[in-house]
């Protein structure tokens, strides 16, 4: 069962995988027509059942297609939400709260300097940058699976009409985006463009491009990047980021707070990142928690498909 | 506030220097007095608050949040300000997450439409209202005095926190602090703890904020240093004159400082074009460009000030200078010189006089262990007269003339070097004991060639004034790690760390001695570039392990102007002004310098400073 299709969850080379269409779909995208011995969709809200166990998928308000998936057997219900946010975001299925006796949680932002403020506002910043510096490029660092789309989209909202560029690492993913219905505006390639015909314009990039080679072809190019890590200036100083925007596919750290006492469950797992601090929030409130202390998972960017081939291109 | 907390934000994460100049003079553009003012004393270090400490922001936060989940946060984000400005409770009851969950579009997705975490946690397990650790009882305490959270109160100007400051005690403050914290957002809020303590640290120069201001009304950023020491915060005389709404700022400040005048590197290829009859030369002193000055005030007091080569009032660190220059029976004078330690009437290097740099308490044993000196090069006035149009030959003169008057121990002539020739000059600058700088050989770092006629220009005009240093220290050494630059260089690995051989447990081994960012040209940081992005073995963060063996690895001749004993690196030697001069393709690494060699020359360099 795979939450989303972000690769430090989702991993080729399964016997057998359950998880949404659009996940499927991602996974297939990513890894080829290989992934997964068999493969089965389901839809949000249906129920499978597996002897005295039933199955239920709920939205993770993550990305496109993700999931938080509920076990329950007899009495007991455990969800793992895999990555989850409950703040708004135009491409994907709103987060839902599931009660539950075990919530498996993820801690990527779990930590209280951790609170992002409304993303309409860091994509105004990024506007006004654009009207600041018009003779220079900007390039917007985010991850090729749902962040990418959903900054894209929140241009849009902010009434960006102008033609919008893409890395080619991001493509295929966006373009799948737009097949599901997703409205994201004319999209352009930014190889071959001329780079004065550049300047002035926004190109959206993964974030290890952001910093390569790759970013000579743009005319004195403001270096931008969306995520919820921005929050932290040495983050952002140390990535060499000039314009650090907070926006996350994650909850922060009240929508974690939060999301735990909404769930009702008396005993939390945490997983993929800062663990123990929310372990110790857990514990004050009276509810039993433990780490998982997974190996290798965690921050996507690391395992963000490299841009290799596409760094000279 | 909170426009400048955005100004300070953009600023922080901004590497270029026009595009910062940008960014300033677009805001002082749109920011009203005297807003915009304050925004330029902060910038430029005309503010301090006394009472304002670290420890008390730390007790302001501790008060509000669980202590554990505060130390996990600071060993995080690493600033203390920035740790408090991020976690700081909110106090509204509610939520302000400002877009509520959206109605799900049609088409997109597989599932039903969700309920937000925060709709459901109220109407499933009823949580207290904020998510926060602790509840903010600090903030209740106040009462009667002004409701928080409920009336949602404007954030604070940053005139009202500028002014508030200034008067509030020290009892008072946390209180006002705290409230101000409440009103803030996050970035307002890392704004003001920066801007309290004093610490902001975003790479402006009180020079660039000037600039910027100038360029508000297309103004010579030298004519805003001219009557800057006049004006005081919020400086409305001084907008009022940039945006074309008044006269002139006159500076009736006794002791203004006058942009100072300076040299070009020369090159060999200069000497061709130059008649050494045309130029006075003298030593290049290894301390610091000071102007001293002093005047009247309104009362007939004399008033004396130090400059440092921006601008920067510097008094404060040197009192044992300042009696020095109440001259009585001058109404007024300024002298351009160097400042140096002097121990027993000789000149120390540079790596001395540093103790006595950027000390905010200067203690009676500093000033006996470190004598400060004034040499003086230029008198750039006298009483009422501004000497800077002469000839340098003439206010040379009158230097001379001056120093001899004014007969003090402290403050003493730079002496001229004699040549007839370049290859006369060319010996001095290579033996400057045996050319009569004598004993004081070792703090010389060069020469100066000044034009017997040249006025006194600010900046850097062509052709008055040439410096030529004498040449600097050598090292090979071998680049062990590289790191991306900033701005223009982010592609590129512009950032070397580099080390010297020495023998430690495993044998033979590299040790860190340094590192460069510049010297090579823009086709030389290619092929280095190139070598770094082939040869990273590992790779820590935004650092890259490049590979450094005896028999692979790449050779960086390493100039340097000095050495100094540093215990904060590993090597235990620190050096000054490092720079890659040349790449050494043809070195295998094995044959790269060895620690012994510096620990050599530190020896030359210190062996009569230990204090």
């Amino acid at each position: 069962m795979i939450t989303h299709g972000h690769s430090d969850h989702a991993r080729p080379g399964h016997g057998a995988v359950l998880a949404t269409q659009e996940t499927l779909d991602m996974m297939r995208l990513r890894y080829g027509d290989n992934f997964a011995g068999s493969t089965q969709a389901i839809a949000y809200g249906e129920e499978l059942r597996l002897g005295d166990v039933k199955i239920k998928f709920h939205p993770a308000g993550h990305v496109l297609g993700s999931a938080q998936i509920a076990v329950t057997c007899k009495d007991t219900c455990i969800v793992a939400s895999g990555d989850y946010k409950d703040a708004s975001d135009p491409t994907c299925t709103p987060f839902e709260v599931v009660p539950c006796d075990v919530f498996i949680t993820e801690a990527t932002f779990g930590l209280p300097v951790f609170r992002h403020g409304n993303a309409a506002d860091e994509v105004k910043k990024l506007l006004a940058s654009v009207t600041l510096f018009p003779e220079r490029a900007h390039l917007v660092g985010a991850y090729s699976l749902g962040k990418a789309q959903r900054v894209i989209a929140l241009l849009r909202e902010a009434g960006y009409d102008a033609p919008i560029y893409l890395h080619g690492a991001m493509e295929a993913i966006t373009h799948y985006y737009q097949s599901r219905g997703v409205a994201l505006g004319e999209l352009r390639p930014a190889k071959g463009v001329k780079k004065a015909d550049l300047a002035g314009t926004i190109t959206l990039a993964p974030p290890s491009a952001t910093s390569d080679i790759w970013t000579r072809r743009f005319p004195d190019p403001v270096t931008a990047f969306a995520s919820g890590w921005m929050r932290v200036r040495a983050r952002a100083r140390q990535r060499g980021i000039e314009l650090p925007l907070v926006i996350s596919d994650h909850a922060d750290w009240d929508g974690l707070t939060a999301t735990i006492e909404a769930t009702g469950a008396g005993e939390i797992w945490v997983t993929h990142g800062q663990e123990d601090a929310l372990v110790h929030w857990c514990k004050t409130k009276g509810l039993a928690a433990r780490p998982l202390d997974l190996v290798g998972y965690g921050d996507e960017d690391e395992h963000e498909p490299p841009p290799a081939n596409e760094a000279e291109a | 506030m909170n426009r400048f907390a955005e100004l300070l934000d953009r600023l922080a994460y901004e590497p270029g220097r026009n595009n910062k100049l940008r960014l300033l003079t677009a805001y002082f553009r749109e920011t009203d007095d005297p807003d915009r003012g304050y925004a330029l004393a902060a910038l430029t270090g005309a503010l301090s608050f006394k009472h304002a400490k670290p420890g008390l922001i730390r007790d302001l936060i501790t008060d509000r949040a669980d202590p554990v989940l505060f130390g996990l946060s600071y060993d995080y984000v690493g600033d203390l300000s920035e740790t408090v400005a991020l976690m700081w409770p909110k106090v509204s009851a509610s939520h302000d997450r400002s877009s509520p969950l959206p109605p799900r579009s049609g088409g997109e997705g597989s599932g039903v439409g969700g309920v937000s975490a925060r709709t459901a946690a109220s109407a499933i397990a009823a949580p207290p209202p904020t998510p926060d650790p602790s509840p903010p009882r600090a903030l209740r305490v106040e009462g009667g005095e002004k409701t928080i959270g409920h009336n949602n109160p404007p954030p604070p100007t940053l005139s009202e926190v500028v002014t508030t400051l200034r008067t509030l005690g020290k009892t008072e403050l946390p209180r006002q602090l705290a409230r101000w914290l409440d009103e803030l957002d996050e970035t307002g809020r890392w704004a003001l703890l920066k801007l309290v303590t004093g610490a902001m640290r975003i790479g402006i120069s009180a020079r660039l904020a000037k600039t910027a201001a100038a360029n508000l009304g297309d103004k010579d950023a030298h004519d805003v240093e001219l009557m800057w020491p006049g004006l005081s915060p919020p400086y409305l005389d001084l907008f009022a004159w940039l945006e074309g709404r008044s006269e002139k700022p006159v500076n009736r400040d006794p002791t203004p400082f006058r942009p100072v005048m300076l040299a070009h590197a020369i090159e060999d290829a200069d000497f061709a074009n130059l008649d050494p009859a045309d130029f006075i030369a003298e030593w290049k002193w290894d301390g610091i460009r000071v102007q001293a000055v002093s005047g009247r005030d309104e009362r007939g007091h004399i008033q004396a000030r130090l400059y440092s080569r921006t601008g920067e009032d510097i008094t404060g660190s040197f009192p044992d200078l300042v009696p020095s220059l109440h001259l009585q029976g001058s109404s007024s004078f300024a002298i351009d010189g160097e400042l140096l330690v002097l121990r027993e009437g000789r000149v120390q290097t540079f790596n001395v006089l540093q103790q006595r740099l950027n000390r905010k308490v200067v203690s009676p044993k500093l000033i006996k262990e470190y004598p400060i000196h004034l040499r003086a090069y230029d008198l750039l006035g006298d009483d009422e007269n501004d000497l800077r149009e002469l000839p340098f030959i003439e206010r040379r003169a009158r230097l001379e003339a001056f120093i001899k008057k004014l007969d003090d121990a402290r403050i003493d002539l730079s002496p001229t070097v004699a040549f007839d020739s370049w290859d006369q000059l060319t010996a001095a600058r290579a033996d400057p004991a045996q050319a009569g700088a004598g004993e004081d050989a070792d703090a010389v770092e060069g020469v100066m060639l000044k034009r017997r006629d040249a006025a006194y220009l600010p900046g850097r005009p062509k052709g008055q004034w040439w410096k030529w240093k004498r040449d600097p220290h050598l090292i090979d050494a071998v680049l062990m790690y590289a790191q991306r630059g900033h701005g223009k260089r982010s592609s590129y690995y512009s950032d070397y760390t580099f080390g010297v051989w020495t023998s430690g447990e495993d044998g033979e081994q590299l040790v860190p001695v340094g590192k460069a960012y510049f010297g090579f040209t823009d086709e030389e940081l290619l092929q280095i570039d190139r070598f770094v992005r082939r040869n990273t073995t590992e790779k820590f963060g935004p650092v890259r392990h490049v590979v450094h063996e005896p028999d692979q690895g790449l050779v960086l001749e390493v100039a340097f102007e000095g050495l100094a004993r540093s215990p904060r690196h590993k090597s235990g030697v620190a050096m000054r002004f490092p720079r890659i001069s040349r790449l050494r393709w043809d070195k295998p690494p094995r044959e790269a310098d060895r620690l012994e060699t510096l620990e050599r020359m530190l020896k030359s360099e210190t062996g009569i400073t230990a204090p």
